[in-house]
């Protein structure tokens, strides 16, 4: 049990009755789904495509500064636009119920050197279904770095922060090899070997990826080629550290909780909704934010329900919120700067050995948690 | 018509008949379905950009747009569409899978074009209202010029032969007069100079489809026999049924003779036997129906058999989720959550009637997406596993 959070005193009756809840706001969000939902995302799409042609054509006047920033600015939207409203809600199955092949979770494929069916096994069942459980769910420091007092501290901890601004930077690459599990290589627990296919398949897809950004669109422009090069490459560093800001914001903020494998043996359906709620940190933003963030600023409503297309999540987090509150449950919620700022201290405190005593440290921001009252700890198991 | 065949029928003859097919393309297309173009265009591809130019502009995908919509009878809608260059045509009496959007949603059904299949550049459907079906219901309440359809590749072994029978009986009930009229009016483009007989079925003469055209056809075909017939008037009588005196009536012996049969399962129950009785080759009646999937939908569990369609497996059907199901018949379907949020076990389900178990909606479109861990069947089906 980690000790920054304040676990809620719920009964197992009142967690399935809260299962409950939340399957009604699933069901009622399900049937209304239509023609509003898929003329949402087709203008998303609409907007990224032509955000993509718009950045490709002006960067091939990038000896002109103006047509340089707007062209980088307009291709780093479309990629921002791509890998997370379209991309990350796509593949999630949000838009499987128009039976659209374009829109196809399992087909679909992102402009990212991630390849789709790797993200589909890694995000949509290792870290949806596991979320938050130290040792089952791999998005906790992505094998990289110490993200939770929980794991044990070793010497290369030390390179956290620097560990975590690569990762940043590189973001997209990341992605890519996560499901490689080096870590797990690294410790003898698996071999090169069994992670060949994947291997292959980062290779076929990220070779594409370079090939078309690095290559084929730089030489096509001609004298411009130095200025598409840049441009392309400042477009898809401006995706990578502002997808690792707002993912990182998703469950490593002060105050979200995480869990052990012994505490979520056998949990319910109630259960795992419960553990999805504590777990998850959401932004606060206006609507072009939650749309550049692909509407992970409702974490907590992506995570009870992948599958609903995210411009919902905004209607639904009334209900959420509502819910909560009735159930005394915090609900994590912040600006930008204050989720980052504190995921950024907890990178930084990780790096140095030792566990934190109960309760959040004294003069540290803490998200606001409406409805939560500081409680012993409890058995989440139902 | 309606056709709601299954996948397995249908994957070995789009072996065999699309084989030769290919669709029409120019240089420009070809540029645009070039690697290079994949490549920079990539991940989406190059259909995802002319799209939103015009639908109907994609290189891969096949598409038309509605150029007309007329009204026959009170109960059906002729559409004259046009199909994009990604189409690869159809034989006379093929069907062909239909995608609209409904709400958001893409349904498909397959229809039977009307029209000769050397009218390029043009398909005709002749779509008759069929209860519960929502694209029908659809097409007859909203269709109209500049919308967009979605074309699947033609299907079907309910063709004429090659080469062309000399003698022809076309015999249609209700809406299964499209096959035969796309046959009537490809043979007519083919300067068929035999003798045809063109025989159709409908309950009262307000329903009768395309009789005009077909009278007309008679002035480009000299030994065309026109018979149109209703069964549900207070004179139909004998006139209302299929056999062998009828057919006898049509072209006088039957020897050298090739039939073509498309309706409902009355008309396609009595074929063999009038046929055979007024001396016909059995060898030489097509036929062609469509079967309803069978539904059970009650509380308990369902029964029938489920079809592993690509391992080729067969199993009742027994307690628990599809993907339980399809394990214990000793498949290893991919799987994650087990709990239906993570969709890796999604899986094309060919046919038949699904239940999802978390909100309860039985489901009998055909060729759609499932989840297994979430799905139980309410009767046959047939899994693209």
């Amino acid at each position: 049990m980690t000790t920054n959070a304040t676990p809620p005193n719920l009964t197992a009756e009142q967690i399935e009755a809260l299962g409950d809840e939340l399957d009604e706001v699933r069901g009622r969000a399900l049937v209304d789904l239509g023609e509003r939902d898929a003329a949402y995302i087709r203008n998303v799409i609409k907007a990224q495509r032509a955000l993509e042609i718009t950045g490709r054509g002006l960067l091939f006047a990038g000896l002109l500064p103006p047509a340089w920033i707007g062209g980088t600015t307009a291709l780093a939207l479309s990629k921002i636009l791509d890998n997370m409203e379209i991309g990350h809600n796509v593949m999630h199955g949000q838009y499987d119920w128009m039976k659209d092949p374009a829109l196809d979770s399992k087909r679909f494929e992102w402009d990212t050197a991630c390849p789709g069916d790797q993200w589909r096994h890694s995000h949509n069942y290792m870290h949806h279904t596991h979320t938050n459980v130290l040792g089952k769910d791999r998005d906790i420091g992505y094998g990289i770095l110490r993200m939770s007092e929980d794991q044990p501290w070793r010497r290369r901890d030390l390179g956290n922060p620097l560990y975590a601004t690569l990762l940043a930077l590189l973001f997209q690459w990341g992605v890519a090899v996560h499901d490689l599990e080096v870590d797990r290589i690294e410790a003898g627990e698996i071999s090169w070997a069994d992670k060949r296919d994947i291997l292959s398949a980062v290779w076929r897809k990220g070779r594409r990826q370079v090939l078309k950004d690095y290559v084929v669109f730089p030489l096509l422009a001609g004298p411009s080629a130095p200025f598409v090069l840049a441009g392309n490459l400042t477009a898809n560093l401006s995706r990578n550290v502002w997808s690792f800001m707002i993912i990182f914001c998703g469950h490593f903020p002060e105050g979200t909780r995480e869990f052990s494998e012994e505490e979520v043996e056998n949990e319910t359906r109630g259960g795992w909704y419960l553990r999805q709620m504590l777990g998850s940190a959401n932004l606060t933003g206006g609507r072009l934010f939650h749309l550049l963030s692909g509407n992970l600023s409702h974490q907590i409503e992506h995570h009870l329900f992948p599958d609903i297309p995210a411009h919902r999540y905004a209607e639904i987090a009334v209900e959420v919120r509502a819910i909560c509150e009735r159930y005394g449950l915090p609900y994590n919620t912040g600006p930008l700067h204050r989720q980052f700022g504190s995921v950024v201290k907890k990178i930084v405190r990780l790096a140095l050995p030792g566990r934190r005593q109960a309760g959040p440290e004294a003069g540290e921001p803490t998200a606001s948690q409406e409805g939560a009252a500081p409680e012993p700890e409890l058995a989440m198991a139902a | 018509m309606v056709n709601t065949r299954t996948l397995i029928e249908a994957k070995d003859e789009t072996m065999a008949t699309l084989a030769s097919r290919t669709p029409r393309g120019g240089l420009t297309r070809r540029v645009l379905a070039s690697p290079v173009v994949d490549l920079l265009l990539g991940p989406h591809g190059v259909d995802r950009y002319l799209e939103l130019i015009r639908p109907t502009l994609t290189v891969a995908e096949a598409r038309a747009q509605i150029t007309a919509v007329q009204r026959q009878t009170a109960r059906s809608v002729t559409l004259t569409l046009a199909p994009n260059r990604a189409w690869a045509g159809f034989d006379a009496g093929q069907y062909v899978a239909i995608g609209v959007e409904i709400d958001g949603v893409r349904r498909t059904r397959t229809y039977s074009p009307a029209g000769s299949a050397h009218a390029s550049g043009q398909l005709e459907l002749t779509v008759t209202e069929h209860p519960g079906g929502a694209v029908s219901a659809h097409l007859l309440r909203a269709a109209r010029p500049g919308a967009i359809v979605h074309l699947g590749d033609a299907q079907g072994t309910f063709v004429l032969p090659q080469p062309r029978p000399r003698r022809l009986v076309l015999i249609s009930g209700g809406s299964g007069i499209t096959p035969p009229m796309s046959m009537l009016r490809t043979l007519v483009d083919e300067g068929h100079d035999g003798q045809i007989a063109f025989l159709h079925y409908a309950r009262t003469p307000g329903d009768w489809l395309y009789e005009p055209e077909v009278r007309a056809l008679q002035r480009r075909h000299p030994a065309l026999h026109v018979d149109y017939r209703a069964t549900r008037t207070r004179d139909s009588g004998p006139r209302a049924r299929l056999d062998a005196a009828t057919l006898r009536g049509l072209l006088g012996d039957l020897d050298g003779a090739t039939a073509a049969v498309c309706g409902p399962p009355g008309l396609l129950d009595a074929a063999p036997d009038a046929w055979q009785e007024a001396g016909g080759d059995p060898a030489r009646l097509l036929t062609e129906t469509f079967t309803p999937p069978r539904l059970l939908v009650g509380a308990g569990s369902a029964t029938g058999t489920l079809r592993f369609l690509r391992s080729d497996r067969t199993a009742e059907i027994s307690e628990g989720t599809l993907l339980e199901q399809a394990e214990a018949a000793g498949l290893s379907p991919q799987f994650g959550c087990r709990m239906g949020i993570c969709h890796t076990c999604t899986c094309r389900k060919a046919a038949g009637a699904v239940r999802n178990l978390r909100t309860g909606a039985v489901s009998d479109e055909e060729n759609e997406d499932i989840q297994l861990c979430i799905s139980a069947p309410a009767g046959d089906v047939a899994l693209d596993l």
